[in-house]
């Protein structure tokens, strides 16, 4: 199956199923203006690649697996957004077709190195959130050091999955893993006990993306929904 | 200068000498550890204390007399890292390591030991003769925390005491410790980093040697290392060569951790401090912690809820204010029907010199008596059980978002909260605001926010005289108008936003001495100062209108007072008298018009008008002397010029929609 064809079904998969519960061939036939047969079909063979769980007539939902590829699509897919409405300044109604299109055939160094040359932004232009990338660095700036410095190692791929710290439930703890964002923040941030490693845990959360209140290190932090969003945890 | 709610600039407060001093001593530390309630058990000074932090923004300066011995103690503000962050970071490290305080006591958290001591390191590298007040030792017993600090003496090589500040205790040894240490001076000794950065750190510290330094060797060594700007700057202009030596060291560094060579460093000052506060704490069996949540707990779970949260802030706020007015309208008319037994106003004096000026005095002692002390006391009454809640970080909290919009955010509510009550120790608290746009827009801000003078003007006028909702709606006025002014400043303004980063404190209840001491701090320099300047002002006033010199001003300010606002030309004099002090527009109307009784004398329309005039033109002059003092003179008279041709713009459109609507 080409690389195309997997990621787009795995990305209608992945809308469908946060939309629905999970995915049914009908309506990833409609999606995607295929024949139902040819759904079922590629399923059948996502299926046996460990990409997703299904069930004739229920639907499909994705692995772990799946979810991987599918958020790193939706990391390249936002971060192509980005590129065209803010360097190349195209055309709004554009932006999100062109996106489709690139996001299939862009290696990761091309997707990190747009990723650097627009200072890692956090959100694309309809306001959905970026995911971090995959490589294992603690902050941007480690990113930036790497790609500058022919002498250092490319950073080993992060293992085990990170989510943005306003992602922690209520009570539930995570290890700081990467804060992205300015040296300026980064540094405040450790300064506060925020270091990479150290456990963190939501303590409050205001509503309409207002601020959390986290603990760390037995003290208590009141942090903006915008910053903290930008600080990514392994829960542990 | 009003120094309003107890900023004392250096030196201002005692009326001992400080000339004579043996030593000085400095307190450092993280904000909210119960730095200011150690100086004030220290030096039996009044600094004001609040649960919030960031509240001492001034330094603070008081005496300690131990042992027949003079020991200058000086409070600087609370910071977490001598980083470049803040100004107070700058201000702090500079003062450390450049006046050569004797002795600094870092004052540290009993119940947050490892990020105290993340600051501890720091000071250490400062080199200057430390020890350690673990304070607020009660309180990390309640957690079920317990310090061994006979062991982290033994650790760190510094002397450390246990306090309970707010409560006196360890006080008395505390200052044993303080007057010992500032005479042998015993600095304190090297705290390791790992092996490359130690090693670089020896490196750049022979490499320095013959460099004329004002700050520490080892510490100018890590803060190159660091690539602090401030450091960097003063060692390029002495030696470039050795500037590019540590920019490859630090380069060196970071090409090992893959970090920001500042990040690597404060994660092995962590690294260091987890260690040690994991060897001197003792946490007791979970079992034995008290059942349930804790009182911090119960009081977030209303307060930071998504709903009642909202209702908290209104209720408070509005609350404040109510029960200024009802119990400040309760006094005012006790006092008033005591002093009128004395009564006697006569505005229209022919006589003695002598006879004019004290009738004006005295008509500006009973104005004084009955307009303003009564609704000043409960206000600050309220607002320091308030402020040593720790409440005023919650409002903060749920309020962020909303700040958002006229870019600022959470922390700006605190100032804007505290104008309320003055506005000059308010601007002066801008400076928790993180960025110099930030912090200007909240200073701005904050002298649209009417404090208690402008209070006592909207109270005695309109809430008297037409009814609270009017006086109510002057109120929720001006929160509209400094919600559109905030929206527009900001996106005129240039420069950069940051977001909100605060440590939420635990709440305390309140302590009774500590709310009274603080109401007096504020209330005093009112009487002590304000006051002679309402009788002063009100025989000067009188002497004007015996010699003949109000009417003409009158006269000219009479195209704006009559024509534009349809207030009566006598009231001309009272604005521009406005200008030293808010509460002086309603004395000198009452020394003017000869009667308390306004209703007798203006018409509703009237008094809205100028109560609403009152409230926005220019703060005051000593509002104005510290915009100055903090923006720059030409900032400071854009404000005030700006406020003035407001002020007396919407007083004119409210006269004209207001005439036809009250008849």
């Amino acid at each position: 199956m080409p690389r195309e064809q997997l990621e787009e079904y795995i990305e209608t998969i992945w809308d469908l199923e946060s939309r629905d519960g999970s995915a049914k061939t009908t309506s990833i036939a409609k999606c995607l203006k295929v024949a139902p047969a040819s759904v079922t079909e590629v399923l059948r063979s996502l299926s046996e690649k460990g990409l997703i769980r299904y069930e004739p007539y229920h639907g499909a939902t994705l692995t772990e697996g799946g979810k991987k590829i599918a958020s790193s699509i939706k990391r390249r897919h936002r971060l192509l957004e980005v590129f065209l409405t803010d360097v190349l300044r195209l055309n709004q109604e554009k932006v999100h077709e062109e996106a489709c299109r690139m996001e299939h055939t862009i290696s990761e160094e091309t997707e990190n190195a747009l990723c650097r040359m627009m200072k890692a932004p956090a959100r694309c232009p309809h306001g959905s959130p970026i995911g971090p990338c995959s490589q294992g660095v603690g902050s941007c700036t480690e990113c930036t050091a790497v790609a500058g410095d022919s002498i250092l190692s490319i950073p080993t791929p992060r293992d085990g999955t990170i989510i943005p710290l306003t992602d922690l439930d209520k009570g539930q703890s995570g290890e700081i893993a990467f804060i992205r964002g300015d040296n300026k923040i980064v540094q405040r941030l450790c300064d506060l006990g925020l270091t990479l490693g150290s456990s963190v845990s939501i303590s409050r959360k205001v509503p309409l993306r207002g601020p959390v209140e986290i603990s760390v290190r037995r003290t208590k932090l009141a942090i903006d929904h915008r910053i903290a969003e930008n600080i990514f945890v392994k829960i542990s | 200068m009003d120094t309003g709610t107890g900023y004392k600039k250096p030196g201002s407060k005692k009326a001992l000498p400080v000339t004579d001093e043996e030593y000085t001593v400095a307190l450092a530390g993280n904000a909210n550890v119960g730095k200011s309630a150690t100086f004030n058990q220290l030096t039996g000074v009044d600094q004001i204390i609040g649960n919030w932090p960031g509240k001492t923004v001034e330094r603070a300066e008081g005496v300690l007399l131990h042992k027949g011995h003079r020991i200058r103690v000086i409070d600087l503000p609370g910071i977490y890292s001598f980083s470049t962050y803040s100004m107070e970071e700058i201000v702090s490290r500079d003062y450390i390591a450049l006046e050569h305080p004797d002795a600094v006591i870092n004052v540290v958290d009993a119940s947050a030991l490892e990020r105290n001591l993340f600051f501890t390191i720091q000071l250490m590298e400062l080199a200057t003769p430390m020890l350690i007040a673990v304070n607020q030792v009660d309180l990390a017993e309640k957690k079920g925390i317990t310090v061994d600090t006979g062991k982290l003496s033994e650790l760190l090589g510094v002397p450390v005491y246990s306090t309970v500040a707010t409560r006196g205790k360890g006080i008395d040894l505390l200052s044993d410790g303080i007057l010992d240490l500032a005479q042998t001076r015993a600095r304190p000794p090297v705290i390791a980093y790992g092996k490359e950065i130690e090693e670089r750190i020896t490196r750049m510290v022979s490499r320095l040697s013959d460099i004329a330094l004002e700050y520490p060797a080892r510490w100018t060594a890590i803060k190159l290392l660091e690539r602090d700007p401030v450091v960097s700057e003063m060692i390029r202009s002495k030696n470039p060569a050795v500037l590019a030596a540590a920019a490859e060291f630090s380069d060196e560094i970071e090409a090992m951790h893959g970090e920001p060579v500042s990040v690597v460093m404060s994660a092995e000052r962590y690294q260091t401090a987890d260690r040690i506060a994991a060897e001197v704490t003792t946490f007791r069996a979970p079992g034995k912690y008290p059942a349930g949540k804790s009182m911090t707990e119960r009081i977030d779970d209303i307060v930071l809820h998504p709903i009642f949260g909202y209702i908290s802030v209104i209720a408070i706020i509005g609350g404040l204010l109510i029960w200024t007015f009802v119990i400040g309208a309760e006094i005012s008319g006790i006092l008033a029907g005591y002093l009128s037994q004395f009564e006697q106003y006569e505005p229209v004096v022919s006589g003695p010199v002598w006879e004019v000026l004290w009738n004006g005095a005295f008509s500006g002692f009973v104005a004084g008596i009955t307009l303003v002390i009564p609704y000043v006391l409960p206000f600050y009454l309220l607002l320091a059980v308030i402020e040593d809640s720790g409440y005023l970080t919650r409002i903060a909290m749920m309020l962020d978002k909303g700040m958002h919009k006229i870019g600022l955010h959470g922390k700006a509510i605190i100032p804007l909260i505290l104008g309320y009550g003055c506005n000059v120790p308010a601007c002066y608290s801008c400076r928790i605001m993180e960025t110099p746009k930030q912090k200007y827009l909240s200073a701005f801000l904050v002298t649209l926010i009417p404090c208690t003078a402008r209070t006592v003007v909207i109270l005695g006028l309109v809430a008297v005289f037409v009814n609270i909702w009017w006086a109510l709606a002057l109120y929720a006025f001006d929160i509209l108008l400094i919600i559109v002014l905030g929206r527009i400043v900001y996106k005129a303004m240039p420069g950069e936003s940051a977001g909100l980063i605060m440590e939420m404190p635990d709440y305390h209840i309140p302590s009774l001495s500590v709310i009274l001491k603080q109401t007096w701090a504020r209330t005093k320099t009112l009487i002590w100062i304000v006051f002679p300047a309402y009788i002063i002002g009100s025989a000067f006033l009188q002497m004007l209108y015996i010699y003949g010199i109000l009417e003409p001003v009158n006269a000219l300010l009479s195209p704006i007072t009559v024509l534009w606002l349809g207030l009566p030309a006598a009231v001309g004099i009272t604005l521009i008298f406005g200008i030293v002090r808010k509460e002086l527009t309603i004395l000198m109307l009452a020394v003017i018009f000869g009667t308390v009784n306004f209703a007798a004398v203006l018409t509703p329309v009237q008094l809205i008008v100028l109560a609403l005039v009152t409230m926005l033109y220019i703060p005051c002059i000593s509002v104005i002397l510290v915009l100055a003092s903090e923006f720059g003179w030409k900032r400071a008279l854009t404000i005030s010029a700006a406020e003035v041709i407001m002020a007396i713009a919407i007083g004119g459109i409210a006269y004209r929609l207001l005439a036809p609507l009250m008849g």
